[in-house]
């Protein structure tokens, strides 16, 4: 393995370094990609829902033989208190069409099958290979890995990390810094089974159809963070995840957040009956735009969730992966046809690109999200949520109160439960970190 | 939050392969714990930490599902060495 020279090595085999490895393997790049699970797909979790039009850019043909669960048919979310929940559902035939926008998909089976095709566009993959550290030529830049395979080293013009959000490989070349707890978000998962039929009576589906729910409220008990239930074929995957800077300081623990959102009256009868297969936790680098490391340098760059690449108020990240690994391997290729030394002059061009693209806008639009919530949680999680439910009852309850009447109490709950001050303090805020 | 979870009940539908004698987490000697180590107890989604009878904060990584988030919660204060298992050991997600 010493002998042999590669134009690109990639650190990892989830979305990112699949598009990567992909994109520059098709164009006849002599590509080495390191996976440290026994397969890819073995230490990779998502919930998860699959954006086209990010794999489209990279397999345009993707559909003829991933393994997608169901297509997302309808979206809802729901703001919970402990008995109740207020919903908002967009649930469309539209979204039957021949090229479906949204799917939900099961992880291991889908990251095995982009790794075939990975393979057989003409990339090797190693698996079992943990990269322990980068190797450099006496000047800095990256040429190289250096794995946990009798500590072998091999060579290649450039280094693409897709190696996940806890980017050990980078922080231990001291590239980039370790991750914050209040940039992070831990989330624990499991996967419910039940018979087809069975979930397309409960979500009102038929065929291929899905349904996503995500869903805020005092299940988190005042932490920042969401849970969810995505339907896949004869599964439900079901989760919540809250900042680890938040877990760290609420007595809970995450299988007991799980167990009682799990319990709540409006969850328990869409899972009831069912067995379950797995246990899952992960992080989720949910910090923003202003979290994101160095993305480049000599001989190397980073791609997807250990470049911070999730956007946490629209649910996107893989998309995000794809993206970037996609980019990046682009950068290669045309690096390569201009004999590129892949020093970091060039590769800004990488930078260059994401900064034009959705990848970066969207990634700036919602910068100042994170610290609206820091320290706001037990309001829009807690006290937002349990006013809001409050309300809805008061209004649809008939009981000889007069309608005027039940919006003066409503007006006076609001009040009451979070002030005047308090009230215009968190639209403004709101409003201003949207924008 | 009042309902009483064991999470060896989680775990024990999971896949792993230990690598047996060679822990990937080790919790650096200490006679008191800190703040960040005891948060550890109860942060861990897969109860790896726990207080020993003179009151020290030990792990045991065979329920592991190599998420980081103990790591990154003592970045500061250095109590937990982390590694990656060694390659093909570990958590083997079936599903992830």
């Amino acid at each position: 393995m010493n002998e042999e020279r590669f134009d690109a090595i990639v650190v990892g085999a989830g979305p990112s370094g699949n598009a990567a490895a992909y994109t520059m393997a098709k164009a006849g790049l002599k590509v080495l990609q390191l996976e440290r699970g026994e397969y890819p797909g073995s230490k990779n979790v998502q919930g998860a829902i699959l954006y086209a039009d990010a794999l489209e850019k990279v397999i345009p043909d993707f559909r003829e033989d991933a393994p997608l669960e169901r297509h997302v048919i309808e979206q809802r979310i729901w703001m919970l208190d402990d008995t109740s929940y207020v919903g908002m559902h967009h649930r469309s035939e539209n979204f039957n069409e021949e090229r479906p926008n949204r799917y939900t998909i099961i992880r291991a089976q889908f990251d095995k099958w982009f790794s075939r095709r990975v393979r057989e566009a003409g990339a090797t993959l190693l698996c079992e290979t943990t990269v322990t550290d980068l190797v450099r030529d006496l000047k800095g830049k990256v040429i190289g890995v250096r794995t946990d395979r009798g500590g072998a080293i091999v060579h290649a013009d450039v280094v693409i990390m897709a190696e996940g959000v806890n980017g050990l490989v980078g922080q231990r070349a001291g590239l980039r810094p370790e991750l914050k707890p209040e940039a992070v978000a831990l989330a624990v998962k499991e996967m419910h089974f039940l018979p087809q039929e069975m979930i397309e009576q409960r979500f009102n589906l038929k065929g291929d159809e899905g349904v996503v729910i995500e869903i805020m409220g005092t299940v988190t008990d005042g932490m920042t963070g969401t849970a969810f239930i995505y339907t896949n074929k004869e599964s439900l995957s079901v989760g919540i995840g809250c900042m680890v800077s938040d877990f760290a300081e609420n007595e809970t623990t995450p299988y007991a957040l799980l167990e009682a959102f799990k319990n709540h009256p409006s969850v328990k009868p869409l899972l009831e009956g069912s067995e379950i297969k797995e246990y899952a936790a992960h992080l989720i680098p949910e910090g923003g735009y202003r979290h994101i490391p160095e993305l480049f340098g000599d001989g190397w760059m980073i791609v997807g969730d250990a470049g911070h690449f999730v956007n946490a108020v629209h649910r996107e990240g893989s998309n995000l992966a794809m993206t970037t690994g996609r980019v990046a391997a682009e950068t290669v290729i045309r690096l390569k046809q201009l004999r590129s030394d892949f020093s970091k002059a060039d590769l800004a061009l990488y930078r260059k690109t994401l900064d034009e693209s959705f990848v970066i806008k969207d990634m700036k639009k919602y910068k100042d999200i994170p610290n609206f919530l820091h320290g706001n949680a037990a309001n829009v999680f807690g006290t937002y949520p349990r006013l809001i439910n409050e309300a809805a009852q008061r209004w649809f309850r008939v009981d000889g109160v007069a309608k005027r009447e039940k919006e003066r109490e409503i007006i006076a709950s609001f009040r009451k439960g979070r002030g005047l001050r308090g009230l215009i303090g968190d639209a403004f805020k709101l409003a201003r970190a949207w924008r | 939050m009042t309902t009483v979870v064991k999470v060896e009940e989680k775990l024990y539908v999971n896949r792993y392969l230990v690598d047996a004698g060679r822990p990937h987490i080790k919790v650096r000697p200490h006679e008191t714990p800190s703040a960040a180590l005891v948060a550890l107890t109860h942060v861990c989604p897969a109860g790896c930490y726990s207080t020993n009878d003179r009151g020290q904060v030990e792990v045991a990584p065979d329920g592991c599902m190599e998420c980081g988030t103990c790591r990154v919660l003592t970045a500061d204060t250095g109590d937990v060495e982390w590694n990656y298992p060694r390659g093909g050991y570990g958590v083997l997600f079936k599903f992830g």
